[in-house]
């Protein structure tokens, strides 16, 4: 069996599985390093205890919570553009499926990892499990998030078994050990009617299912600030704006790894500008929509006439990590502002919105967590005070080396295009007049590295 | 060919409903999603229920008040007296403060001293978010920290609307006499890492006849504690008073009461200020 008889841009879909070039080794390099650095900060960590960390009994929530957030945030991402997207009937989203799934398991499955940083004991975190109460939100946080995770990967999972029955069968002979895993993994897949039509069945239930989950699982983490009784937290609209805001991000993190995906793998025939303008649009609304609840949010705080909103105000508007405020909210004007115009509504400038929206995200869960905790509560307290240490930062920064390496492993694993959803709507929309017109021309480099993998499948 | 997905239909099974594995692992796993939703629901309703079970509105609450801590904000000359007792008292590190002396100016009433120990909320915040059981309220109504369970997650300290949690972010430095008692949540030593701790009004007294160790530790005597029961306080004098008459003349307050968290602990303003 060889790829032979596949069309040319499926063959460009499968290169990057059989090709590695030089660049994924220098991203791998800088990725694995972080990852280890983190593991050497977490060691320290755990030898010396929390005390390592900025945290003190007064801000003891810190960057690893916000960040935890931050990525349970990113996972809506895929939710959107495969659960809200194949529900609305989008044919659209088919070339990005496949990166939209990977993004939300590989950030679910660093946001399962990270509230270990920030326990005092990990190695008692079953015990959420075993001794867990109801009544706590943290116990509601972890049921979400387990069952997102779960249905994530299960969506993950079903969504690839046709590809990787097509991997098995057009892979060369020499990639042994993958080619067993997919024979093990696509389950005596032969694409038979009835096969197709219970895999379409299930895809379509789970997209019921998991919408309603990924909500809950952003919702109840907004509750465990919202059910506590501080300035800033105790707030009724904390679930849908937290779910805003992870669609916002989590659409960005999509387009970001679409720009990388489309750049790295040459495939701008398959990922079109189309496509990045649609997901412009709806990044648009979520962005309109998370404005107005800020403002919403901010003003009615503005005119509370208590002690602790009063010193929250300031403190966000003009306290010492005031510039991070206004570094997260006008980002989030500039990234509307870069997706609303005409003229920057092109894949950079689209781009460059996704990245802002993120880094002002990333500040803003920072932002909503932190000064929280600084309001003095009892009268003659001062506001107290929090600089994060390096080992958090390492532990940070190894999150996100982790979540780079995820895909980056997943993008060797398996094609990051889903080559039979594209087909299938390539199919159904045969009759119809030719999709955009400029997805059908393979770029030159593509055609370039298409003759290569051919060149050295025919060697081997 | 990737057309064959959907066209290679050799083995001539369509339309059977083939493959009961996988369609009772499809549903099995849809069940499970279910269940995840149905749980959460069903933990929402419960958390209302317990939270509405503990509550009692003003004045209700009273009912579950058992020990009553009563702190003469007149008589209290901010020496920290209180605080150093209570820290020797439990084999404190100096930055661990389970009663904190606060120096408040307000502009209106003029400078006064604060002490906050942990108020004893009738409603706990502290307990209600407590993910594991490790804060719970012991029958005589005081919340107390089985250290056994707790995972260190500091919920508990986000929760607290008294700043009165503290948590052992490194491995606290032992003594041999510390080290030889035995754990239980009335005395929880030998301290450990990465856990909440805080004031227990210090219940292991209790069972000796003594007051607790600030109560006792202020040369002021401006802390009274006693059983609400008995309708008395006494300080370190040897005062005692009648609680409720003592909170009905002096206009006793406490802290963030609006919020309902019901706490055990009255102040009486510095009214006339004496000392
Ligand atoms: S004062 Fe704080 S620690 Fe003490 S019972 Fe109330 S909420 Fe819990
Ligand atoms: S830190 Fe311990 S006592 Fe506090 S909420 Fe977490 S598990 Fe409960």
């Amino acid at each position: 069996m060889s790829e032979q008889g596949l069309d040319p841009k499926t063959k460009r879909i499968l290169t990057p599985l059989l090709r590695t070039g030089l660049g994924f080794y220098i991203a791998l390099i800088i990725l694995v390093g972080l990852f280890l650095l983190a593991n050497y900060a977490w060691s320290v960590q755990l030898d010396k205890g929390l005390a390592v960390t900025g945290l003190n009994d007064r801000v003891s929530w810190g960057i690893y919570i916000s960040v935890f957030i931050y990525f349970i945030g990113i996972s809506y991402g895929g939710t959107c553009v495969s659960a809200i997207l194949r529900l609305t009937g989008a044919e659209w989203r088919r070339p990005i499926t496949r990166l939209a799934e990977t993004s939300t398991v590989a950030a679910l499955l660093v946001a399962a990892i990270m509230p270990m940083f920030d326990l005092g004991h990990p190695e008692k975190i079953l015990d959420v499990v075993f001794y867990g109460r109801i009544e706590s939100p943290l116990v509601w946080d972890f049921i979400s998030v387990g069952t997102y995770l779960a249905a994530s990967m299960l969506f993950f999972y079903l969504a690839l078994i046709p590809d990787l029955a097509i991997l098995d069968r057009v892979l060369p002979k020499r990639v042994r050990i993958r080619r067993t895993l997919y024979r093990v993994f696509k389950m005596r897949w032969e694409a038979t009617p009835a096969q197709v039509r219970k895999l379409e069945r299930a895809l379509m239930a789970i997209t019921i299912i998991i919408i309603p989950i990924a909500v809950s699982a952003h919702t109840v983490l907004s509750w465990m600030f919202g059910m506590t009784t501080r300035a800033g937290w105790h707030s009724s609209i904390f679930g849908p704006y937290f779910v805003a805001g992870a669609l916002f991000s989590g659409i960005g993190i999509v387009v970001i790894a679409m720009a990388v995906v489309r750049w790295a793998q040459h495939l701008e025939d398959v990922i079109t500008d189309f496509h990045f303008r649609r997901m412009a649009d709806i990044l648009l609304v979520f962005g309109l929509a998370y404005l107005y609840m800020t403002l919403s949010e901010y003003l009615t705080m503005t005119f509370q006439p208590s002690d602790d909103e009063k010193i929250l105000v300031g403190l966000l508007t003009s306290g010492p990590l005031a510039p991070y405020f206004w570094i997260s909210t006008l980002g989030l004007v500039l990234a509307v502002a870069l997706l609303a115009i005409p003229r920057t509504r092109t894949v950079a400038g689209i781009t460059m919105a996704a990245l802002v929206v993120n880094v002002a995200l990333l500040i803003k869960r920072f932002i909503i967590v932190v000064p929280s905790m600084q309001v003095p509560l009892i009268p003659g307290d001062a506001v107290a005070t929090y600089s994060p240490t390096w080992v958090e930062w390492a532990l940070i920064g190894g999150s996100f080396a982790a979540f780079g390496l995820i895909f980056l492993v997943a993008s060797k694993l398996v094609p990051m295009v889903s080559i039979w959803e594209v087909s299938e709507g390539d199919k159904a929309h045969a009759k119809d007049a030719p999709a955009a017109p400029e997805a059908r021309t393979p770029s030159p480099e593509a055609v370039a590295s298409v003759s290569v993998v051919v060149a050295t499948e025919g060697r081997s | 060919m990737d057309e064959r997905i959907s066209t290679d239909a050799s083995n001539g099974n369509e339309g059977e409903p083939t493959d009961p594995q996988r369609r009772r692992f499809i549903k099995g796993v849809g069940i499970a999603a279910a269940t995840g939703v149905i749980s959460l629901t069903a933990g929402q309703l419960l958390a209302e229920g317990a939270a509405r079970a503990s509550q009692g509105l003003d004045g209700k609450e009273d009912a579950r008040l058992q020990y009553a801590m009563v702190i003469d904000l007149a008589k209290c000359d901010g020496c920290k007296k209180c605080t150093k007792a209570c820290q020797k008292e439990h084999f404190l590190a100096e930055d661990q403060e389970w009663i904190k002396v606060y120096k408040v100016d307000d502009g209106i009433s003029g400078e006064y001293n604060l002490p906050r120990p942990c108020m004893m909320c009738a409603n706990p915040p502290c307990r209600n978010v407590c993910p594991t059981g490790a804060t719970f309220v012991n029958s005589d109504g005081l919340t107390l920290i089985n250290h056994d369970k707790c995972i260190g997650c500091r919920f508990c300290l986000a929760a607290c609307p008294y700043s009165a949690r503290t948590f052992t972010w490194k491995e606290p430095e032992h003594t041999p006499e510390e080290l030889a008692h035995t754990y239980s949540p009335e005395m929880p030593l030998p301290h450990r890492r990465g856990v909440a701790e805080k004031c227990m009004f210090c219940v292991h007294r209790r069972k000796e006849g003594k007051l607790p160790a600030c109560v006792e530790g202020c040369p002021m005597g401006a802390i009274y504690f006693g059983d609400a029961a008995e309708n008395a306080v006494t300080n370190s004098k040897g005062q005692t008073l009648p609680l409720r008459e003592t909170l009905a003349d002096n206009a006793a307050y406490r802290l963030r009461d609006h919020l309902g968290t019901g706490p055990s602990v009255f102040y009486l303003p510095q009214r006339g200020r004496r000392a």
